[in-house]
């Protein structure tokens, strides 16, 4: 009589195969890491992360999630946790889904002592949400301080979507942000 | 240029090696300088600054761990400009650190407690809000408490350089830095529960010695941990009489600074509450307690009454190889004192053909530090990471070294460093996997009848060959024999093929042996060839497996647990349960002991022993009981002192175990050196319609203790997920991935779920051996059926 051997439940996280990494990136996003990882030496795929981020991002329509921040492991074969550490400290990653355009108000020197602090409190009002949160209907996100954009002689300024926007005052913030589609 | 620089420290001249750190320096002369983040096994990160020190001429303190010497350097580490910069270094790393020191772990072992009262301000000028960090779940082993975590990285570095398995990691940035797995999961290394002594804080601490004992109510004892052949040096914390942890005790020569998980946190199965607390004898069915005296006196009369009935083929002794020297010593004196002849510590072997040409004792053919010397490393069976982990950390370092390590497997394991060579293929199919290597070979071997015919029968394959050369191309060449040549129905022959190997590309000859002490029981004659220091005997009994297939009237068991510690657990079953007496030498009763034995006998395993292990590399370590053993267990060794007079045996007054371990180093020194014409084995034919089983024995199922140790049954290395093999083998079987299956040795059936593992190679199902689920089957390695449940 066969009986039956008891058996340890299993909940055990297991890397992802290269070729489900190959699946859930496009031929492009591939292409573009492909690109940048020829750039290095075969044993310096880490310095490759930063752009297989970037292209990762763009193909996920702004922002990255765990499984492709494994799926950019997988691919370029290192241990996750080196993206995640990428992913997670540069400011140009997302990682949940945020509004279409990007804003951030600059606050650091310069920009607060020309009232950067009273601009974000006026944007913060106007679309009725906090830094780090986007609008419901997905249109502006209101990115965490940025620190100095190098445009102290314009101060208070903002940038939205890499264009810079500088001498801030509550109808010029009406103008740029009504702008936006 | 010379190759030291002449610097001064605190106003002494010191000689230092150039290109020397100034803390390497200052440390090895016991000048003092605080730091957190440096720690000599690691990479330098000088991210802590803790150990800003002044240097002449420079406008700014420097890191002493970062800052190489120089010809005339002179450093000042208690001036007022580097006393300075250390107390506002200390003030910022004290800003976010909870002062939760009184329900903290690492409360009396901190070293940035220690630090803090040496260079810390009184009273905190920060009146903000401290930053509050999430706990990870790390796994069973690893307690967290981020807060205090002061980003020291060492645990990083640690996973990185010295685990190989980069998890932890460093997210966010600023102020909102984490250190972490980020994607929640256990740390998984079998080395991990080193970044809990690397952790300078409480932020990573021992999980199962959470809020157990304050680190000064604790004594400390040093022993040798017992569950592989590299005998990691350790301190034994003891309070109240037990064991509350184990941590490494430093030994360059043998662990470095590290233990492995299963050293660290083994000891909580000595608390199972299986532990056998008084002698026990069954009398007409009924167990009952009852004192030593009566035990040994009904012990000795049941073996007695064996031998006065069967003579020299009374019983069967089998023994650990965990047991001490003396231990396994003083065994052999008493069962060959007796007139009996079969004894034997190789449990898990399956060809004993050859061992008249074995060496006196199994060994690794080198040190364990030269290990990192070696430029070419061909494993044989062997997957050191999940079976020596400390082993495996000297090969890898010889492998970002350089060194080309290769593998013969019967499995694609994983290993945490390079591999320069790779041949896997089925158990049955090793022998011929071997001879291509050998045939490979560009320089003649001598080679002995039996080997000849293989090798010429040998497939040529360029793997191989590159295996061949890249070995005999080596200056210093290892070949290492796994575990799973030794249990390999066709061991001998698979040694034979390695003997000629290694003798045609130079290489060394080494064999990484299971248990603690398997050279030292080699040593003290618990072999049924061969007494103590390899002395011939006018009459050899029956090997492990022969006294088990020929089953005998009567057992001796020393340590072990047969049904789980034996290569084929369904013979050693029906031998056990088929036998008129069987008297066991045991620190914990199981149930299916309780069946078979007549008597059990109360021994102390490891911390609460005295007695000496034989290492890998042939080096003694004595060692000294850590803890009283609870209720009435006793020392091995004093028990087998005692019954040897009990049986009126002659020498059997010793006084000391130091006084066995003598009788037993003379006896070695006086050994002969072995001579026996070389032989080689026989080929087993392997059943065509059958799966060949790959029974390895997992990292946390090695010997008793480990079994019964609860935390590091939670981790991954210990989980049982049922039978394994590849697609194309489950496909050809009508098995899916998840389903259940029969699985069928000889007589014996189970049914497991299946699950798919392409790093098993077609015509080979894995099983995992030493695991309560396959307790009832057949051979770690033999023909086995897996069909469709």
């Amino acid at each position: 009589m066969p009986y039956d051997a008891p058996i340890a439940s299993l909940d055990i996280r297991m890397p992802m195969s290269r070729v489900e990494a190959e699946g859930l990136l496009t031929p492009h996003t591939r292409e573009e890491i492909d690109h940048w990882a020829a750039k290095y030496p075969a044993a310096r795929r880490r310095s490759a992360v930063v752009a297989a981020l970037r292209a990762a991002q763009h193909q996920n329509g702004g922002h990255l999630n765990e499984a492709l921040m494994d799926a950019v492991a997988a691919y370029l074969n290192l241990p996750p946790i080196y993206v995640y550490e990428a992913a997670s400290f540069y400011s140009m990653f997302e990682l949940r889904p945020v509004g279409r355009h990007s804003v951030s108000v600059c606050t650091n020197i310069s920009c607060m002592l020309c009232g950067a602090e009273s601009i974000v409190e006026y944007i913060e009002k106007k679309l009725g949400i906090v830094t780090g949160e986007s609008t419901a209907d997905g249109r502006i996100y209101l990115k965490q301080e940025e620190e100095c954009l190098a445009a102290c002689c314009g101060a208070p300024m903002m940038m939205v979507d890499h264009v810079y926007h500088e001498h801030l005052t509550p109808e010029r913030v009406d103008e740029i942000l009504d702008a936006l589609e | 240029m010379s190759d030291t620089a002449s610097i001064e420290i605190d106003g002494r001249t010191l000689e230092a090696p150039r290109g020397a750190m100034i803390i390497e320096v200052a440390d090895r002369h016991g000048i003092h300088i605080p730091r957190f983040c440096y720690h000599r096994k690691l990479s330098i990160a000088a991210n802590c600054r803790m150990c800003l020190v002044e240097v002449e001429k420079a406008p700014k303190p420097l890191p002493a761990c970062a800052t190489p010497v120089m010809d005339g350097m002179k450093v000042r580490t208690a001036s007022a400009l580097a006393a300075g910069a250390q107390k506002a270094v200390m003030e910022f790393l004290l800003i976010n650190h909870p002062l939760d020191c009184p329900i903290c772990d690492q409360g009396g072992e901190c070293e940035l407690q220690d630090v803090a009262m040496g260079y810390g301000r009184g009273v905190s000028r920060f009146s903000e809000r401290k930053r509050v960090v999430a706990d990870k779940n790390l796994g069973p082993l690893i307690a967290t408490d981020m807060t205090r975590c002061i980003h020291c990285t060492r645990c990083v570095r640690f996973g990185e350089e010295i685990a190989g398995m980069p998890e932890l990691g460093a997210t966010g940035r600023g102020e909102h830095m984490e250190i972490g797995t980020f994607v929640e999961q256990a740390v998984d290394s079998e080395m991990s529960g080193n970044v809990i002594d690397v952790c300078p804080v409480g932020a990573l601490t021992s999980k199962p010695f959470r809020f157990q004992a304050r680190a000064w109510e604790m004594g400390s004892r040093d022993t040798v941990a017992p569950h592989d052949a590299v005998g990691s040096n350790v301190h034994v914390h003891v309070m109240g009489g037990r064991v509350k942890r184990v941590v490494p005790r430093e030994n360059e020569a043998v662990n470095e600074v590290w233990i492995s998980d299963r050293d660290r946190f083994s000891y909580e199965g000595l608390y199972d509450e299986e532990r056998l607390l008084e002698p026990m004898i069954r009398r007409n069915g009924e167990w009952s307690a009852c004192g030593w005296e009566e035990a040994l006196a009904f012990a000795s009369r049941g073996l007695r009454s064996l031998v006065s009935r069967h003579g020299a083929d009374a019983f069967g002794t089998l023994v650990s190889p965990n047991a001490s020297v003396e231990e396994a010593y003083l065994l052999q004196k008493m069962v060959r004192g007796l007139g009996v002849s079969d004894i034997d510590h190789r449990l898990r072997d399956a060809d004993f053909s050859d061992q008249e040409q074995a060496p006196l004792c199994p060994s690794l053919g080198c040190s364990l530090a030269e290990v990192e010397t070696r430029d070419a490393v061909l494993l044989v069976g062997a997957w050191p990471r999940k079976e020596v982990p400390i082993l495996n950390h000297r090969l890898r370092k010889a492998s970002l070294a350089g060194a080309r390590v290769m593998v013969l497997n019967p499995a694609d394991y994983e290993f945490n460093f390079r591999v320069d060579g790779r041949i896997v293929v089925s158990p049955d199919a090793m022998v011929d996997a071997l001879a291509s290597v050998l045939s490979g070979s560009a320089a003649p071997a001598e080679l002995c009848p039996g080997v000849r015919e293989v090798v010429d029968g040998a497939s040529h394959s360029e793997d191989a060959a590159a295996i061949a050369s890249t070995l005999a191309d080596a200056d210093h060449a290892s070949l290492l024999l796994g575990p799973m040549v030794a249990r390999h129905p066709e061991g001998a022959l698979l040694r034979a093929l390695a003997r000629a190997l290694a003798s045609a590309t130079g290489a060394s000859l080494g064999q990484l042996t299971e248990g603690a002490n398997a050279a030292g029981a080699w040593l003290a004659g618990a072999l049924p060839h061969r007494g103590p220091g390899g002395r011939s005997l006018e009459r050899p009994g029956r090997d492990a497996r022969s006294m088990l297939r020929d089953a005998r009237p009567g057992y001796l068991l020393f340590g072990i647990e047969p049904e789980l510690d034996c290569g084929d657990p369904a013979l050693a079953l029906s031998a056990m349960r088929g036998a008129d007496f069987v008297a066991v030498f045991t620190a914990y009763r199981s149930e299916a002991m309780s069946r078979y034995a007549d008597v059990m006998l109360p021994i102390a395993p490891y911390a609460e022993n005295s007695g000496t292990f034989v290492n890998l590399e042939g080096r003694w370590q004595s060692f000294e009981a850590a803890v009283r053993p609870p209720g009435e267990a006793r020392p091995g060794w004093k028990v087998l002192r005692v019954m040897g007079n009990v049986l009126d045996l002659e020498g059997f007054d010793y006084l000391s175990a130091e006084e066995v371990r003598g009788e037993v180093e003379s006896l070695v020194e006086q050994a002969a050196p072995i001579r026996a014409a070389w032989r080689s084995g026989e080929r087993t034919p392997w059943p065509r319609e059958a799966l060949c089983r790959l029974g390895s024995v997992p990292l946390y199922a090695a010997d008793a203790i480990v079994r019964r140790a609860p935390a590091l049954q939670q981790t991954r290395d210990a989980a049982f997920a049922g039978v394994s093999l590849n697609s194309a083998a489950a496909a050809r079987l009508g098995l899916e991935d998840g389903a259940r299956a029969t699985v069928r040795q000889g007589d014996a059936c189970i049914r497991l779920p299946v699950f798919i593992d392409d790093r098993l190679p077609d015509g080979c199902a894995c099983l995992p051996a030493g695991v309560p689920q396959a307790a009832a089957l057949g051979p770690d390695i033999g023909p086995m059926h897996v069909t469709p449940a």
